[in-house]
């Protein structure tokens, strides 16, 4: 058992593997990640789970990953884009609200399934112990695969806009989309980490249930999926600077329409703060685990 | 003997009474608040603290099955909580040297709309098994939960007795070092229970460490050599669990056979009350412990308040692991009272004389009406101690040599060789 960052030096590292120490008062940041490692083929059965009974009985399955977006999209291009006729930096309406919404709805996924991770594995969490760590993990990782949907679906409104509109000599697809599986990663360990954060406050304080939906809508403004950075005002455009949310959706358009505001620093700064959400928030996650039992 | 494989030191456990931990918002800005004012922050009293284990140790040496006995809210189940890591303890240590598998209860993280096979591996992972174990063992399961036909099939479908089966065979092949089982037998019909308390057996002659905590006093003491006492949170180190299922049954109703009432087992509608109740010997005393062959008079203090037309009593007798020695009532034995009106009454019932040997034996008193409507269910209302005495010559019994007191003779009669050639 390795204590990886354990504040204090515990006994416990000298005995062998298969040794459990029940005590008070672990280190805040005590993840054992070997023993996660140990409980894989639970994360892939939860996720198989989760993905068994979201689709089972609806008539439509795994189409809505694709309907979802679409839909979004639809209503964003409506009322932003033709209604209120805010500026899409000259891009083709329809791929600019797509492309944000590729990054976003993978991050709005898992903050929407945060506020419940508690509540709704209670009947795990009071009965028998396994990582706690499993299964936000898990619900990170299931999400991933309305991402890929989503994602092919793009490509696809890509390659139409490309080859049949006047359009498509603006947009292109930049050398930065090799960096796919980095930024990724980035955006699986943002989106846990704030999930982390979200659902050990909603643990504590089931405000955060109702508050939830209210942050999630203020991100999203915030955030350049509808409104691009340009299009804020000079006094504000800090938000969105500071926000790490904007530095993947502005290189996802860089990438793959060719026009985004994205660069080292920016993405830089997002890695950073993505890193302090993460180790924060897998802290407080586990801390709050610990004694979750106790309070519901 | 090696290190014990589980070692308990000093674990105590305290809940906070009240909302403080639900907390909302509010509260903890309050806290802050007062903080931030240099104010000492408002927080629970000690009377709102509530300890659910204090100071408990204890060991366990591998191999061991070790029961854990005590009345409902004694701390059985924290302490089980905290060993299987679903709780942290408040303070204290315990090492547990193997890998640990807790049972709390059976079917854990089952899902409706996943099938039979897919609950298998989901719920096994739950508890800590591998994919790869569970493929080995996965036929044995469905066999064991006689679920063969209905494997592929959602569970949602499946009977509560298919489900528990099923939930059941899996946690039955759980092979961990350290098993920790809180009253999961406790599901199923007769027939199932019997077969996951012969698993059980199996289980705990495999070389497993098991602690087991259970009401059964029963299983108790058919599958735990050594158990521990949890009361009101502490308990005292283990011991023979034939001594703690006394200690747990003395406990659990009044001993001396006198008056006392365990009251807050009886089940009354109103119509009746029962005053009081004692036991009396053949010599007339009272509160004195019959022996086996004596007789005993059960003295009820009754006081009706509503007139009962046709007045039934029933008796029943358990001895100390729970098995009933003698279940009757006065409608089987043709008796017909006349019908009682509001007042109070003194109902004398001789039993005996008794067959049963030396030991404690609880006595559970109905008064009914003869459809079988309770005016009132006195479970466990008095205790009988049959003392000891010399019985088959000079014997001292107890349980060990058996439930009843059978006369036996013996006769050796010599017999001739034509005679025997004969036969």
């Amino acid at each position: 058992m390795s204590h990886s960052l354990g504040i204090a030096a515990s006994p416990e590292e000298s005995l062998s593997p298969h040794e459990t120490v029940v005590q008070a008062g672990q280190p805040w940041f005590h993840v054992d990640w070997g023993e996660l490692w140990d409980y894989r083929d639970l994360i892939y059965l939860l996720v198989r789970r989760d993905f068994v009974s979201k689709y089972k009985q609806t008539v439509l399955g795994p189409v809505w990953f694709i309907l979802q977006p679409l839909l979004m999209t639809a209503v964003f291009t409506v009322i932003f884009g033709v209604v209120a006729n805010i500026s899409t930096d000259g891009l083709p309406k329809t791929l600019f609200y797509f492309s944000g919404m590729v990054m976003w709805s993978y991050f709005a996924q898992n903050l929407n399934t945060a506020t419940t991770i508690f509540t709704t594995n209670a009947y795990l969490f009071t009965k028998v112990y396994f990582p706690r760590l499993v299964v936000p993990l898990a619900t990170a990782l299931s999400n991933l695969f309305s991402f890929a949907i989503q994602f092919v679906t793009f490509l696809a409104f890509y390659a139409w806009f490309k080859l049949f509109t006047a359009a498509g000599a603006e947009i292109m697809i930049r050398p930065a989309a090799l960096l796919l599986p980095l930024e990724l990663i980035h955006l699986i360990v943002l989106s846990l980490a704030v999930s982390l954060w979200m659902s050990a406050l909603t643990a504590k304080y089931r405000d955060f249930t109702h508050l939830m939906a209210f942050i999630a809508q203020i991100w999203l403004y915030v955030t350049p999926v509808v409104i691009p950075i340009s299009s804020f005002p000079k006094a504000w455009r800090w938000v969105p600077a500071v926000n790490p949310m904007t530095a993947l959706v502005e290189w996802f358009r860089y990438a793959f329409l060719g026009r985004g505001t994205v660069t080292l620093q920016s993405i830089g700064l997002s890695v950073a703060i993505t890193v302090v959400l993460f180790v924060s928030g897998v802290a407080f996650y586990q801390r709050t685990a610990r004694t979750f039992a106790d309070t519901v | 003997m090696s290190r014990p494989i589980i070692e308990v030191e000093a674990i105590s456990k305290r809940y906070r009474l009240g909302d403080l931990d639900a907390g909302s918002f509010r509260e903890e800005l309050h806290r802050l608040w007062a903080r931030v004012r240099g104010k000492t922050p408002p927080r629970a009293s000690a009377d709102r603290d509530f300890w659910a284990l204090r100071d408990v140790s204890f060991e366990v040496q591998a191999g061991d099955v070790l029961g854990v006995v005590g009345r409902n809210g004694a701390g059985k189940s924290t302490l089980l909580k905290v060993l299987s890591r679903i709780t942290e303890p408040t303070s204290g240590r315990a090492v547990l040297r193997g890998r640990v598998a807790s049972l709390l209860e059976v079917g854990t993280g089952f899902h409706q709309e996943l099938s039979g096979r897919e609950n298998v591996y989901l719920n096994g992972a739950i508890l800590g098994m591998r994919r790869a174990e569970i493929d080995r063992k996965f036929d044995e399961i469905v066999a064991f939960a006689e679920v063969e036909k209905f494997i592929d099939t959602p569970v949602k479908r499946y009977s509560s007795g298919m489900h528990v089966r099923l939930a059941f065979a899996v946690a039955a092949h759980l092979e961990p070092e350290i098993l920790l089982i809180d009253e999961v037998l406790a599901v199923g019909d007769v027939a199932f229970q019997k077969k996951c308390l012969g698993k059980m057996e199996g289980v705990s002659k495999s070389g497993r460490t098991v602690l087991f905590v259970s009401h059964n006093m029963s299983a108790v003491e058919t599958l735990c050599p050594r158990s521990i006492f949890v009361d009101h949170g502490t308990c005292q180190g283990t011991a023979p669990s034939v001594e703690i299922i006394a200690r747990y049954l003395q406990q659990n109703g009044a001993h001396d056979g006198t008056s006392t009432l365990a009251m807050e087992r009886v089940q009354n509608d109103g119509t009746a009350e029962f005053l009081n109740c004692r036991i009396r010997n053949q010599a007339g005393e009272e509160g004195a412990s019959p022996k086996t062959n004596e007789r005993f008079t059960l003295l009820i203090g009754l006081r009706v308040h509503q007139p009962v037309r046709f007045p039934v009593f029933g008796l029943e007798i358990r001895n100390h692991i729970g098995t009933v020695m003698t279940l009757v009532n006065t409608t089987e034995q043709g008796y017909q009272f006349p019908p009682m009106e509001p007042g109070d009454y003194e109902v004398a019932i001789a039993v005996g004389p008794i067959s049963y040997l030396p030991g404690l034996y609880r006595i559970s008193i109905n008064f009914e009406n003869p459809s079988g409507h309770f005016y009132i269910k006195a479970e466990d209302a008095i205790h009988l101690e049959v003392a000891s005495s010399p019985l088959y010559g000079t014997l001292e019994l107890d349980s060990r040599w058996g439930c009843v007191y059978t006369p036996i003779r013996y006769e050796i009669t010599p017999v001739r060789s034509a005679a025997l050639a004969e036969v």
